[in-house]
């Protein structure tokens, strides 16, 4: 890439990761190397499964607003996003 | 009075069928629950899409272009096409969209189709994704899902996905098609005269097939991915050959290390929108008729919902809908029926080429999962299907296809295993109680 | 046993336990219909002394021992709230009631009712705990009583619908169905809101209508809702009359972590349309109670068809006008909750015993049952 775009800063968990503007959360995660942020009702990491918004998997809180679909969402700069256990934290 | 046609689904046959009503006389309310126009064809990275701004009819004055608008529901009345219900706001599921209803003299349905991929032991692990997810990832996202890759299941789709893999730099394994050569070769070449005007999309395939081949990935038929294993991802794959039933031939398996596996076996369309309408099926699409009109009136359908046949003939099923609904003069547009003919005719070849073997089930263990959302095995549902309960409570029961996906995954395994409805989706895409609760805005007139 | 949802698997069980040998059928599958679209509340909470309450003190007290694996029985008691002056002053007047019935109905203070359910609104002017309230899987319920009628002998014929009648000297003697004649010496309709129609085709036809309902489910959450919880407006609109919409907030979680709200109550014929403004109501209503429920997303809406008498009372007993034919429906909105004490008490008066409740109340002969005239 010949000049460095300026990046989109979010956390996860707390954690800082940066993707690149108009970015999905899902696709700022995979390329950080993350493959797995939702859990299933036994506890079974998931992540992305069918990209498009149709499978549920993905899900993830973005600033307090629960049941976010990460393949969906565009990442802006600041978004804190906490990942989401199936039935523990509060609603 | 303008006629005034809603059209649900700005991919290519949304886009056709927009364009199409416009030229017909008519007002046109265009949405999408996307934030761009294009659809799954069309994908490209916000920056490309800004720059080019790429779809024309978006900016015609005829023709009212929502963004970020999901239809969340349909609801139909006793006489007139139902009326659409919408959410709508910047954010993709975000808090605090604003509900809005439309009222249409004509809808036209474009919502297209979805990965569909049969569930195999492990599928459920990270880095196992459909193959559409890692072709949108590449084109939309310019980001590869994995560093070793396999692409597996069948159809034509398999070569484009494992294309734009390099395109982002991913070391692709290979690409294991399940049908057989002889399946292929019977399905491809039988009738080749239903080719002519599907040319492009041959020579499309055939460049993907040159990419493949200067990439050194090997292409193989008659294999496929019988599990996935890994602790907490997918670590390493399964694959084995498959005969022409899909049954796996002993002794055949192998085991091959990767950090991403995508898979796909064709695609299913989202048929939630056109069910709430009332529309017809057959065969699993939406029925239509020469002028893509369903069975309920006022009613159209283009597209994947209708039958998969690529981009192509989505626009042309587009075009010939829009028109329709528009108000054009019936019996029009001779060269796009004929193109959008040829490119059904494609579909039913591609069906032919790429059937699922119909001993598939057997790659599965009772502890298989089937409904990813609810984690319901193999094994639960085949005792509860062999119970004497209604499908309906036999899916109570075991929550098959009750989770946040509501059946759109699993929902063609049930439709297999237990004789139910898997599209009956009411609430065709989530909406917030507090969204709900509010009264929808009116849209103004003349929008 | 013309029917196999709630109803008829609860009565084909309790026949089959007393040594009558019955066969089940239904024009689908068991469980499917009415009792598949509802929810599973067992309630005395929302009765008002009278026969109704007292068969559903019986029913609860029967539940526990009918229910077996899979039904998710769950004893969780409900909440009654009051968001008004005028909504606290009659709910304690129902609440005092019903304690002088027999219900427990525990006044809850403010501190209470917090740390009962710490996410319902702080702006509650009375509330009541009913401890005995309780849920079921309704589906789920209905499998364990069909097993259990199987085990014990009885037959189920999926598949089979009822299209009329061969009477002989005034007596029911066989059903017609889709699958040949079936003969009997005893047809009991438990047929939920389809006993009008499956009654006039028999020719003894009594007034059973379907009132429309609609519930919409939320995601799974983590635990937000702990008690069943509802507006105390809810008692009103179970008595209410048919034909206008009334929607009153119900709210409960299931095990599966999603979060039911319930529920509107209209007449509607059998049109299954969803009419999006009604889902609306219901979620303000919901919302009302739990402000915090606010972000959450509604993933699917569903409703049924209750089995409606316009005096709202089941119909339980023998039909007046031709031997041979039985009623067991009627149950309204609370179907689920009454089924045990409805077998028992029509098994009770089939074979001769002693019912433990006043059969009367329930008797076909009512004016509500029979006034738009036999046919
Ligand atoms: C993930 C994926 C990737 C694909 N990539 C390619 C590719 O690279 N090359 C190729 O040749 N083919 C690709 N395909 C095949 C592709 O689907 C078709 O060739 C073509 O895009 C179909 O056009 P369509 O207009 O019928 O549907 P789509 O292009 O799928 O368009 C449907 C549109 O409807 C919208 N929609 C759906 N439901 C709602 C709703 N409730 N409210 C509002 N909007 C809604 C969707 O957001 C979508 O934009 C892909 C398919 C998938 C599933
Ligand atoms: C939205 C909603 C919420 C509810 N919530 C609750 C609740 O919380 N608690 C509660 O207790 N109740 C509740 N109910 C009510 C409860 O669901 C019903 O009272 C109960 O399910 C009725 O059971 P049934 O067996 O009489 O009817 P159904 O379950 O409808 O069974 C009747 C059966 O008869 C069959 N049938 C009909 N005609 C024929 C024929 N001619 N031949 C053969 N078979 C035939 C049908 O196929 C069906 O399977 C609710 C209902 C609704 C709609
Ligand atoms: S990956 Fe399927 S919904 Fe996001």
């Amino acid at each position: 890439m010949p000049h460095k775009p300026p990046g989109v800063r979010i956390t996860v968990d707390g954690t800082p990761v940066t993707g690149r503007p108009g970015q999905t959360i899902a696709a700022i995660l995979i390329a950080a190397g993350r493959h797995s942020w939702r859990r299933g009702p036994s506890g079974s990491p998931r992540g992305v499964f069918c990209g498009i918004g149709v499978c549920f998997d993905c899900l993830v809180t973005v600033n307090g607003t629960r049941d976010v679909r990460a393949c969906l969402r565009r990442a802006d700069d600041g978004d804190a996003i906490t990942t989401q256990p199936r039935t523990k934290g509060t609603p | 009075m303008t006629r005034h046609v809603v059209v649900i689904g700005a991919g290519p046959a949304g886009l056709g069928a927009a364009t199409a009503a416009v030229r017909a006389g008519a007002r046109v309310t265009l949405l999408d629950s996307a934030d761009q126009a294009g659809g799954q064809y069309h994908r490209m990275p916000p920056d490309a899409y800004e720059a080019r701004r790429p779809f024309r009819i978006c900016e015609s004055e005829r023709c009212d272009w929502w963004p970020g608008a999901a239809v969340w529901a349909l609801e139909r009345r006793d006489s007139g096409p139902p009326r659409v219900h919408v959410v709508r706001g910047p954010d993709a599921d975000g808090d605090g969209r604003r509900r809005c209803v439309l009222r249409a003299d004509a809808l036209v349905l474009a919502p297209g189709a979805h990965d569909r991929v049969l569930p195999f032991p492990g599928w459920e692990l990270p880095g196992v994704v459909t193959a559409g997810a890692a072709q949108v990832l590449a084109k939309g996202e310019r980001v590869a899902v994995g560093g070793r890759v396999l692409v597996a299941g069948t159809g034509p789709f398999l070569l484009p996905v494992a294309a734009s893999l390099l395109d982002v730099g991913a070391h692709v394994l290979g690409v294991l098609e399940a049908g057989t050569a002889g399946a292929l070769l019977r399905g491809w070449t039988r009738r080749p005269w239903e080719l002519t005007g599907q040319a492009g999309k041959g020579a499309e395939l055939a460049a993907y097939a040159a990419r493949l081949a200067r990439g050194r990935v090997p292409y193989r038929t008659g294999r496929g991915v019988v599990e996935a294993r890994g602790d907490g991802r997918v670590e390493e794959v399964v694959t084995a050959r498959l005969r022409g039933d899909w049954s796996v031939v002993p002794g055949s398996e192998q085991v091959l290390t990767v950090d991403a596996l995508c898979v796909t076996h064709g695609f299913t369309p989202r048929l939630e929108l056109p069910v709430a309408a009332g529309c017809a099926l057959l065969d699993g699409f939406v029925a239509v008729d020469e002028d893509q009109a369903t069975s309920v009136p006022g009613v159209y359908a283009a597209g994947e919902v209708t039958g998969i046949a690529g981009a192509p003939a989505a626009r042309a099923e587009g075009v010939v809908a829009g028109w329709t609904a528009g108000g054009g003069t019936p019996g029009r547009l001779g060269a796009t029926r004929r193109r959008r003919d040829e490119g059904r005719a494609f579909a039913s070849r591609l069906a032919a080429a790429h059937p699922i073997g119909r001993r598939w089930a057997g790659w599965l263990r009772p502890d298989t999962i089937v409904c990813r959302c609810e984690e319901t095995d193999y094994g639960t549902l085949r005792d509860a299907a062999a119970s004497r309960l209604d499908a309906r409570a036999v899916r109570l029961g075991t929550r098959a296809g009750l989770g946040p996906c509501q059946a759109r995954i699993c929902g063609p395994t049930l439709a297999e295993l237990l004789d139910t409805n898997p599209h009956h989706r009411p609430i065709a895409w989530p909406i917030r109680l507090g969204e709900l609760a509010n009264p929808p805005a009116e849209p103004k007139e003349g929008t | 046993m013309i029917g196999a949802g709630i109803i008829g698997t609860a009565c084909a069980r309790e026949l089959a336990l007393a040594g009558v040998r019955v066969t089940l059928v239904d024009r689908a599958g068991a469980a499917g219909a009415t009792t598949a679209h509802g929810e599973g509340n067992v309630l005395v909470s929302d009765k008002g002394p009278g026969p109704e309450l007292r068969l559903a003190q019986f029913s609860r007290r029967l539940w526990p021992e009918v229910a077996g694996d899979g039904t998710e029985w769950q004893a969780k008691g409900g909440i009654v709230v009051a968001t008004t002056g005028e909504g606290a002053r009659e709910l304690t007047a129902f609440a005092a009631a019903q304690r002088a019935a027999g219900v427990r109905a525990e006044p809850l203070d403010p501190a209470g009712l917090a740390s009962a359910e710490p996410y319902l609104t702080r702006d509650v002017t009375a509330a009541v705990h009913y401890p005995d309230d309780a849920q079921v899987q309704p589906a789920g319920a209905a499998q364990a009583l069909l097993d259990a009628a199987l085990g014990e002998g009885a037959t189920l014929l999926p598949g089979c619908e009822v299209l009329g009648a061969e009477v002989s000297g005034g007596r029911l003697r066989a059903v017609r169905t889709t699958g040949g004649t079936l003969t009997a010496d005893l047809f009991v309709d438990a047929a939920g809101p389809w006993a009008g129609a499956l009654s006039r085709s028999l020719g003894a036809p009594i007034d059973v209508r379907p009132r429309r309902g609609e519930i919409l489910v939320t995601t799974p959450l983590p635990p937000t809702v702990f008690h069943k919880v509802y507006d105390a407006d809810y008692v009103g609109a179970v008595g209410g009359d048919a034909a206008e919409l009334q929607a009153s907030a119900v709210v409960e979680s299931t095990p599966a972590g999603t979060v039911l709200l319930g529920s509107s109550r209209r007449a509607a014929g059998f049109d299954e349309r969803l009419q999006p403004e009604i889902l609306s109501v219901i979620a303000e209503r919901a919302l009302r109670l739990f402000p915090c429920l606010s972000g959450v997303p509604v993933m699917r809406a569903y409703g049924g068809f209750r089995p409606y008498v316009a005096d709202h009372l089941p119909i339980i007993g023998p039909d007046p006008r031709l031997d041979g034919l039985w009623h067991a429906t009627g149950h309204e909105g609370a179907g689920i909750g009454l089924a045990p004490g409805t077998a028992r008490l029509l098994t009770d008066l089939i074979t001769g015993r002693t019912p433990e409740v006043d059969a009367a109340p329930f008797r076909v002969d009512r004016p509500a049952v029979l006034r738009r005239g036999a046919a």
